[in-house]
């Protein structure tokens, strides 16, 4: 069918998709009305329960962690299938080439941001369960810091810094990881992810039992993937780059 | 319902309209990293600033990158076979 | 006006779904599934919003203050970072596609070869 027809009846559908969506949402409680008990529960609940100021953190990781392990599994076979359909056909893998950045500008600055943004990664990790932040946030964060490296230097540096050998047992440890915190506590008697260990005080960094262990696993995880992801796209480009130069 | 969150809710509504209606992609991914701000406002007005934080880097930073990886490699090998 | 939001999450799914159909490139149709998932970060972050609530987070407020619900919250921030990385198996999925029909239209990559 010609683009036009599929378009007209693209729009004939989406108005008769569009009423029985709004029939559905009007169906909701008003916006500003929350009328479940189980979030007004739980954020009564959870400082006496976790000793952990971040209540997010805490669904994520511990009264929710079975999702999140679920979702850390999806990252991680998303990236194993990026991985296969890109490292499959290459012919070599552009490690070697050479293409510093010219202004010095650019070198100056950039790298001096580095650091500053690794630790920025590295602080909304550690202090993801007792402020805003968490693994999640702090894994991307990491990763573009480690990016910085390469635009504003050269790329063999990036490849250099993170090794294939050592990026991808990075992500699988920390997939691993998470299973095997949860075994553990299986092993230990309680249930699977149950927080077991001492849950300190509340606002202190040693609070929270497994969900600080498991936040640092999802950051180092998400890291990784992230890494491995920015270094397989911009090799195919290397790749082709070189192509051209050898013409 | 107060001004600020009318005020994020059209913004929204408005910008992702036109990152729908962008068809060349190299301006398409900009357009995004926009659509993504605007997004951590309407995510900050209600109250979620963990979700906000994931969706700043996520929106500026990781996806316009593979984007661009994507269109980089698509287009030298474009040029090349011209 | 207090249905607002939930029109606003409907009104992305169906911005991005136009966009999906409009679509002359296979990159432009990632970016646009893409406004279609934020649809549903909107509709779960409005429905866990209580007026005059605040945010989830104890660190400086005392433990009695009416916030917003969290469990929505945790559920969107995971799917933010995990929906990236299925966006980058669908543009590796498109490099692969350009690989072999050496086009990203849509239109014309319709037939399956052997």
């Amino acid at each position: 069918m010609t683009r036009r027809t599929r378009i007209a009846l693209f729009l004939a559908g989406a108005a008769g998709f569009a009423v029985l969506l709004g029939f559905g949402v009007a169906g909701l409680s008003p916006f500003g009305h929350y009328p479940g008990p189980y979030g007004k529960v739980i954020s009564r609940v959870e400082p006496s329960e976790r000793h952990v100021t971040n209540v997010v953190a805490a669904v994520v990781f511990d009264y929710r962690g079975l999702d999140t392990m679920g979702e850390e599994l999806i990252l991680f076979c998303s990236v194993m299938g990026v991985a296969l359909l890109l490292r499959e056909t290459r012919e070599h893998a552009a490690e070697h080439v050479r293409d510093p950045v010219e202004s010095d500008a650019l070198r100056a600055v950039g790298l001096a941001a580095v650091p500053a943004v690794v630790v920025l990664a590295l602080y909304l990790i550690a202090h993801g369960y007792l402020t805003p932040g968490g693994g999640f946030q702090g894994g991307v964060v990491a990763a573009s810091g480690l990016l910085l490296v390469w635009l504003a230097g050269e790329w063999r540096t990036l490849r250099s810094a993170g090794p294939q050998t050592l990026v991808d047992p990075a992500e699988a440890a920390g997939a691993a990881g998470f299973v095997a915190v949860g075994v553990g506590t299986l092993v230990a008697g309680g249930a699977f992810l149950e927080n077991l260990l001492p849950l300190g005080t509340l606002g202190k960094l040693t609070s929270g039992g497994t969900i600080a262990i498991v936040n640092w696993l999802a950051g180092l995880e998400v890291a990784a993937a992230f890494v491995l992801l920015f270094i397989e796209f911009q090799t195919e480009v290397q790749v082709e780059r070189q192509k051209d130069r050898a013409e | 319902m107060i001004g600020v969150q009318l005020a994020t809710i059209a913004l929204v509504g408005v910008t992702a309209l036109f990152v729908v209606l962008t068809q060349d992609v190299l301006r398409q991914a900009i357009v995004y990293g926009i659509y993504g701000l605007t997004l951590v406002a309407l995510f900050v007005v209600l109250q979620a600033p963990d979700v906000a934080l994931s969706e700043i880097v996520v929106s500026t930073i990781a996806f316009p990158l593979v984007i661009l990886a994507t269109l980089a490699k698509v287009k030298r090998r474009d040029d090349r076979k011209k | 006006m207090s249905y607002l939001p939930y029109a606003l999450a409907v009104w992305l799914l169906l911005v991005g779904l136009l966009g999906i159909v409009i679509s002359r490139n296979l990159i432009h149709l990632v970016i646009c599934v893409t406004i279609v998932q934020s649809a549903t970060y909107v509709l779960l972050l409005a429905i866990g919003y209580t007026s005059h609530g605040t945010a989830p987070i104890f660190a400086d407020i005392p433990q009695t203050r009416k916030t917003v619900d969290p469990v929505v919250q945790a559920l969107t921030l995971t799917d933010i970072v995990v929906s990236v990385t299925v966006a980058a198996l669908l543009l590796a999925l498109a490099l692969k596609a350009h690989d072999r029909a050496g086009t990203l239209d849509p239109a014309e990559l319709t037939e399956m070869r052997g």
